[in-house]
């Protein structure tokens, strides 16, 4: 499996995530290396097995539908890079 | 009294012999001699005085848990708070935690006085401590080697005697590689054994947090405080939590041990194989018996876990995005803007890297053929291990191809870095506990020992750990320097 840089773009795009342009043939180059060993696993016939998602098969544990946390608002917005009136700010998305 | 044990400290504490601030003052002296090594990335100086002090007033009004007094550091993955949880990364370098992990919560109860933070891999993605913001941590046992990773810092100042015992955390050997190449104790419970709540999120499925020590005796001490059931955890497993300590003295006459075949081929080689057979006969003189077994779907574990922690880590880093905590760019143009050049200046390679694996691996078009395979491999090698462990008590074998490589050795070819894990990675794939004891040395680089159980059975591991312990003086050996 080869990525090309136009692929890693698209990817890097879809996980918001800013690379440098002059590192994208190198990511190209590890991540293709990563998928090679990956494909491995196409060697092996898995039809019939169900995937595992948790090493005990244990379900999602449900609680009392109650309120269980105090409010912490003021501290965790003590460390958000802005907030105003108990909001977090980010740049306009409506026009 | 820094060569000293969690145990015979807890015990000196106890007797009067020295009291914890006494205990702090001396380690933290020894953490600032020793900075070189670049263990920590922040030392609790005066949380730790004044955490020592009220140690010392509950020990004298009596009846105090049994670690009080005891110093410890934590892997900067635990959540402290107050306190600087960087993660070692520049994305997390302002950080400062507002709550406590369940484990550090833990700890505190159990009196625990914790004078810092250690260093790590960025988000713990890492095999050599390398990929760390904060820089590479040296290996105690030579200077210009990796004390591996992902719990680096953890194992070389375990290692260095800068601290008698350390938490970790472990998704594909980060706690039992370090251990190895430090030559030092460390177990990986069982998935579900310890709570993850706090502990930051690298792969859900296979993150487990566990102990850092000189022995499996200390070992015991220290997972007898971190597990535990915790609602606030929701993959945390609501069973017993047995007392750890109760069956060291246990004989191994009789103790099934089951060698995989897989382990002992062609691609180990044969300086690491006849130290791993070396430890194996010492088993053999306490009454074990030795069988081969076939784990077929082994070779598996790497590439499916190079599809499943990268996916999941690719969710859970999405939460990083400058906006509720964490690094923000300067002067974003639009969202889009402000997430991209936030995460992007933050993150180093090799988190980048399987952020766009893990992305990738979940795309549309592409899920059934990566996700939901790796998946199946993984109840395959599942699949393995719980066949093999109805013959046999426990599975044995190395942790590591190499002793400690050098710094830089292998950052240029991630893949290269990736096969560091080769015996590690299968064990968090089937969720099972494994330890990594110090068996000796090559050219003067430590060697561990892996051992791996059934699903909660650390009593077991630690007591054929500490059978051991107790015919070989590997694990009591200080590097120069640090004696």
């Amino acid at each position: 499996m080869s990525l090309t840089v136009d692929d890693v773009n698209k990817i890097a795009y879809l996980a918001r995530l800013g690379i440098d342009a002059q590192d994208t043939e190198s990511y190209a180059k590890d991540l293709s290396g990563m998928l090679d060993l990956v494909a491995q696993m196409s060697a092996v016939n898995t039809d019939d097995v169900t995937p595992m998602a948790h090493p005990l098969d244990q379900i999602q544990r449900l609680r009392p539908d109650q309120v269980s946390e105090t409010n912490n608002r003021e501290a965790f917005q003590a460390i958000a890079p802005q907030v105003e009136a108990g909001l977090y700010l980010v740049p306009k998305v409506i026009e | 009294m820094h060569t000293k044990t969690i145990a015979q400290l807890a015990q000196g504490l106890r007797t009067g012999d020295y009291s914890s601030q006494e205990l702090t003052e001396a380690y933290l002296a020894r953490i600032t001699q020793h900075q070189d090594l670049n263990s920590f990335i922040t030392v609790t100086e005066h949380q730790a005085i004044a955490a020592a002090k009220q140690a010392d007033a509950i020990l004298a009004a009596g009846d105090a848990p049994f670690l009080t007094g005891v110093p410890i550091a934590h892997k900067d993955i635990f959540c402290t708070l107050g306190v600087k949880t960087s993660c070692g990364s520049k994305m997390l370098d302002k950080f400062i935690s507002p709550y406590n992990a369940t484990v550090v919560e833990k700890f505190n109860a159990a009196g625990a006085v914790s004078l810092g933070k250690l260093n790590m891999d960025e988000f713990a993605m890492g095999s050599s401590n390398e990929t760390s913001f904060y820089g590479a941590v040296k290996n105690p046992w030579a200077i210009d080697c990796v004390p591996g990773g992902s719990s680096g810092g953890s194992a070389a100042a375990v290692a260095a005697r800068l601290i008698p015992g350390a938490t970790g955390t472990d998704t594909g050997g980060s706690i039992r590689q370090p251990a190895a190449l430090c030559g030092i104790t460390g177990l990986k419970p069982t998935y579900g054994r310890v709570s993850r709540y706090g502990m930051v999120a690298y792969a859900s499925s296979l993150d487990q947090g566990g102990p850092m020590a000189q022995t499996a005796e200390d070992a015991a001490l220290m997972l007898q405080a971190m597990a535990g059931f915790d609602p606030k955890d929701s993959t945390s497993v609501d069973c017993a939590v047995p007392d750890y300590s109760a069956g060291l003295n246990n004989s191994l006459a009789g103790l099934k041990i089951g060698l995989p075949k897989e382990f002992f081929d062609e691609a180990l080689n044969s300086e690491m194989a006849a130290t791993i057979e070396a430890a194996i006969n010492e088993y053999k003189k306490m009454g074990a018996e030795i069988t081969e077994v076939s784990m077929p779907n082994l070779k598996l574990a790497i590439p499916a876990y190079y599809v499943i922690a990268p996916a999941e880590c690719s969710a859970n880093l999405s939460r990083l995005d400058g906006v509720r905590y964490g690094h923000r760019c300067e002067n974003p143009a639009d969202l889009n803007d402000l997430y991209i050049r936030s995460r992007g200046e933050a993150f180093g390679t090799e988190v980048k890297r399987r952020i766009l694996v893990g992305t990738y691996a979940l795309s549309e078009g592409y899920y059934d053929a990566y996700y939901i395979k790796a998946q199946k491999i993984r109840r395959l090698i599942s699949d393995d291990f719980n066949k093999a462990l109805e013959q046999v008590d426990v599975i044995m074998g190395p942790v590591s191809p190499t002793p400690a490589f050098g710094i830089g050795e292998k950052t240029d070819d991630p893949i290269e870095m990736y096969l560091a894990d080769i015996y590690t990675i299968a064990i968090n794939l089937a969720g099972l506990p494994a330890m990594s004891i110090p068996a000796g040395f090559i050219d003067n680089k430590p060697v561990g020992l892996q051992i791996i159980g059934n699903y909660f059975d650390e009593a077991k591991l630690l007591n054929v750990a500490h059978q051991y312990q107790q015919v070989t003086d590997w694990h009591q050996q200080t590097p120069k320097g640090f004696e």
